[in-house]
């Protein structure tokens, strides 16, 4: 087996992985959607999906199967070959992204290959990830365009018009960090983020010296949101508007395609945000003997969470939930206590606060869409262009002064 | 598809349907837009998609019995109906209703005004984007809707306003709820001003939208918060006093900016000042009192009457077979609904049954304003401005 990894490094080891995060990945979309649901649903008062499955965890499942035995409508005058593209373009895209992404600092082995944990780690990552990213645009204008109907056209329109003028803030506003990484190199950047300031402050890129980049940050995640569609940008598919926006003709499979693009970017965007400007994998404490007790937080978190999850289970409303709650809670606490064990303590540090700051990103991003309204479509190309823009600039400019300083 | 010189230098238009299957047109409105790009050029109106003939089955049905229909006209706000139609038919009579039921008359209408003012936040916040508003308001709602049911066995259809006075004694333990609701509301009020009132993308997509000047406003006969919003200070409740109103002491709320945002402004303060009302009226109910006129004829008689008296059960069966004819003529009731000036005309021809019954409708005459407010503007301000008029197409196309 040995030898066939040597040989064929691609099939032996990239594929695996590959499939493993797909299914990671698709787990995860799945599930945003029950996630982004209950926290809405908790912010506005209700109690969201509660009836599949002991609250509602079997509901993305639901979904799933209901999405695939939907009539599929093709509008009569469509584009047909434009309309199928769209959604497989959007969701490819959007899921491609994700291929660069590291989720830890660790290399691990497969069949006796040494690996890191991305699937690829190129040079050029970044960039590579915007590439790809900007290229979502398509699979939106193309589904406006293709459907014959207006609605989605104008949904087409706005979302072109906004992706393509926030793109640009939000390129704008990563050059900061590049500045001060020196690199294109997602894992490089996130490496560049180590140490602490006066010993226990983490020297974050948001934080970070020669220049915090807090506003820069701000101008990312901002522009990051617009181009993801999403609250209070979401104008693309302004269902008071629009009805659907461009995806209003779009119905089955071909609807939750697009559902899943929007999600998966989400992740990117949110994978994306933590590796520039919150130090990535790197865990907020020191690395001193006297904070050593935080490696075993990960065991810790997945324990308690277990515990409770237990406590709660027993006395969940259903038989179902009875039993399935409780299995979960006793998952998670062996999770916990393999987490805690010597061999795994120091890999799962990583991609525990990774996972964790993605989570965070996640939540503001759902937090968001319950407090806001939305914007007019004028109102946000003014937005983008004459603040975004100029202050990314701005930021830059600062920036790179702040390092030319510094370094003489 | 039309040729014509657009702003931005186009030849053709699109003409974008809305409605009348749309989130936002509040029930089944149809607009037709004339766009350029996103530009509205034009915006013709369509109504008729919820048509009940409301007015006409009135004609056939006797003067109580109509009373159910008219709550199926403004469905979010019945009360205010029921009472426009009873405060008619009584003016006919020349009946004078206790002054108990009229004190609960107010209480309940400016219950059912903050009912349907929040509403009106909740679904013009979710056009706009403000998704969570939506819920709170109807979470609000539902205490109100808890006490119509209370008093009326009926949460929305309420019927419970009768010519002479109310249909039933309320029951025990009402005034409790009421003043739950006078208790809570102010800070939950407060709530939805800290999440939009001075919110900039709420302010961006408000203020300025939707501009109507006070002239073009009573030219076209707008009333209501949205009159109030362009800086002219009417209101029935003040200037033709009716059911007791000269008696409770509130403010009208007036902005003079004439955009979606001083509307807003208007709608919330009013719904805070009905709260006022409902304070001073829960002081001013007297514990004990008939709840209905002394008409024998015409107001059902008790029920334990009617077991030892013989003129009670006459007058029963009457009233409940062919009804009670009201003396020859016409009149016309004008009452403050949430929406703006409801006007009930009745003529009579001396039989049990109207002759005719016509509801001057605020959402009907308010809608006329949309052409004018959203023409030149852009599409996400059409649906800020249907939302701002606050119509309900139950009672415009009756």
């Amino acid at each position: 087996m040995n030898e066939f990894a040597v040989q064929h490094p691609i099939l032996a080891v990239a594929l695996p992985k590959i499939v493993v995060l797909l299914f990671v990945l698709l787990t995860a979309l799945a599930y945003l959607t029950w996630f982004e649901r209950k926290v809405v649903a908790h912010i506005q008062a209700r109690w969201g999906p509660y009836r599949v499955g002991p609250h509602g965890l079997l509901q993305p499942l639901a979904d799933g199967v209901k999405f695939l035995f939907k009539e599929d409508v093709t509008p009569a005058g469509a584009d047909k070959f434009a309309y199928f593209l769209a959604p497989f373009l959007a969701l490819s895209l959007a899921i491609t992204s994700i291929a660069v992404i590291p989720f830890g600092p660790k290399e691990f082995s497969v069949f006796g290959q040494s690996t890191p944990l991305s699937i690829t780690n190129l040079n050029i990552g970044l960039l590579v990830l915007f590439a790809i990213t900007s290229m979502g645009v398509y699979g939106v204008a193309l589904a406006g365009w293709s459907s014959n109907s207006k609605y989605p056209l104008l949904g087409g329109l706005r979302s072109s018009a906004q992706m393509v003028s926030y793109e640009l803030a939000l390129t704008m506003s990563v050059v900061g960090v590049i500045l001060m990484a020196g690199t294109f190199n997602l894992s490089e950047i996130v490496n560049a983020q180590q140490g602490f300031h006066w010993g226990f402050v983490p020297r974050w890129n948001l934080i970070g010296w020669p220049f915090p980049q807090v506003l820069g940050f701000l101008l990312f995640f901002t522009s990051a949101v617009a181009e993801t569609n999403r609250a209070p940008f979401d104008l693309a598919e302004a269902e008071s508007e629009l009805v659907a926006g461009f995806h209003t003709e779009y119905a089955s499979f071909k609807f939750a395609m697009f559902f899943m693009a929007e999600y998966a970017s989400m992740i990117t965007v949110s994978c994306l945000a933590t590796i520039l400007f919150f130090g990535g994998w790197l865990s907020p404490f020191p690395q001193t003997p006297i904070w050593a007790w935080t490696h075993y937080i990960p065991a810790a978190a997945f324990a308690a969470a277990g515990l409770a999850l237990i406590v709660h289970g027993v006395r969940y409303i259903t038989m179902f939930g009875r039993v399935v709650l409780p299995v979960l809670g006793l998952a998670l606490c062996g999770l916990g206590v393999l987490c805690g064990q010597p061999g795994m303590l120091d890999f799962v540090q990583g991609p525990f606060w990774f996972l964790l700051k993605i989570a965070i990103f996640l939540f503001i991003y759902v937090w968001v869409r319950g407090t806001l309204p939305r914007f007019r479509y004028d109102q946000l190309m003014g937005f983008g262009w004459k603040l975004l823009l100029p202050l990314s600039i701005v930021n830059v400019v600062l920036t790179s002064l702040a390092i030319v300083w510094t370094q003489q | 598809m039309t040729t014509v010189q657009t702003p931005t230098g186009a030849e053709k238009t699109m003409v974008l349907n809305m409605g009348p299957q749309h989130p936002s047109t509040h029930g089944v409105l149809r607009v037709l837009l004339e766009l350029d790009g996103e530009n509205v050029m034009k915006a013709d109106v369509d109504i008729g998609y919820l048509h009940t003939g409301i007015e006409k089955t009135a004609e056939a049905l006797t003067y109580s019995q109509a009373i159910t229909i008219t709550d199926r006209m403004d469905y979010l706000a019945p009360l205010s109906n029921n009472l426009a139609y009873c405060l008619a038919v009584e003016k006919l009579l020349e009946l004078e209703v206790p002054k108990r039921a009229q004190y609960i008359r107010v209480l309940l209408t400016e219950l059912t005004r903050i009912g349907s003012h929040l509403v009106w936040l909740g679904t013009h916040a979710i056009d706009l984007g403000a998704m969570s508003v939506f819920l709170y308001c109807f979470r609000e709602r539902e205490e109100l809707l808890k006490i119509f049911e209370m008093v009326s066995g009926q949460r929305m259809m309420t019927s419970y306003f009768r010519i002479g006075g109310l249909a039933l004694e309320p029951p025990a333990g009402w005034t409790e709820r009421v003043e739950d609701v006078v208790r809570t509301f102010p800070s939950r009020f407060d709530e939805y001003e800290d999440l939009l009132t001075k919110n900039r993308i709420w302010l961006a997509r408000t203020q300025g939208v939707g501009m109507l000047s006070a002239e073009d406003a009573i030219g076209l006969g707008v009333s209501g918060p949205s009159l109030r919003g362009s800086g002219v200070d009417y209101d029935v409740r003040k200037y033709f006093p009716y059911s007791s109103y000269d008696e409770f002491d509130f403010e009208v709320p007036v902005r003079s900016e004439g955009d979606c945002y001083a509307r807003y402004m208007c709608r919330v303060a009013e719904m805070r000042e009905s709260i006022k009302i409902v304070k001073q009226a829960l002081g001013k109910i007297p514990a004990e009192g008939p709840i209905k006129a002394d008409a024998p004829g015409i107001v059902a008689p008790q029920r334990e009457k009617m077991k030892t008296e013989m003129e009670a059960l006459i007058y029963h069966f009457k009233i409940y077979t062919e009804g009670f004819a009201p003396p020859a003529g016409e009149v016309y009731q004008r009452v403050e609904s949430p929406r703006g000036e409801l006007g009930c005309f009745v003529a009579s021809d001396g039989s049990p049954k109207p002759y005719r019954m016509r509801m001057r409708t605020p959402s009907f005459v308010n809608l006329q304003a949309l052409q004018k407010m959203v023409e030149g503007h852009l599409i996400a301000d059409v649906i800020a401005s249907i939302g701002t008029l606050d119509i309900v197409l139950g009672e415009i196309d009756r």
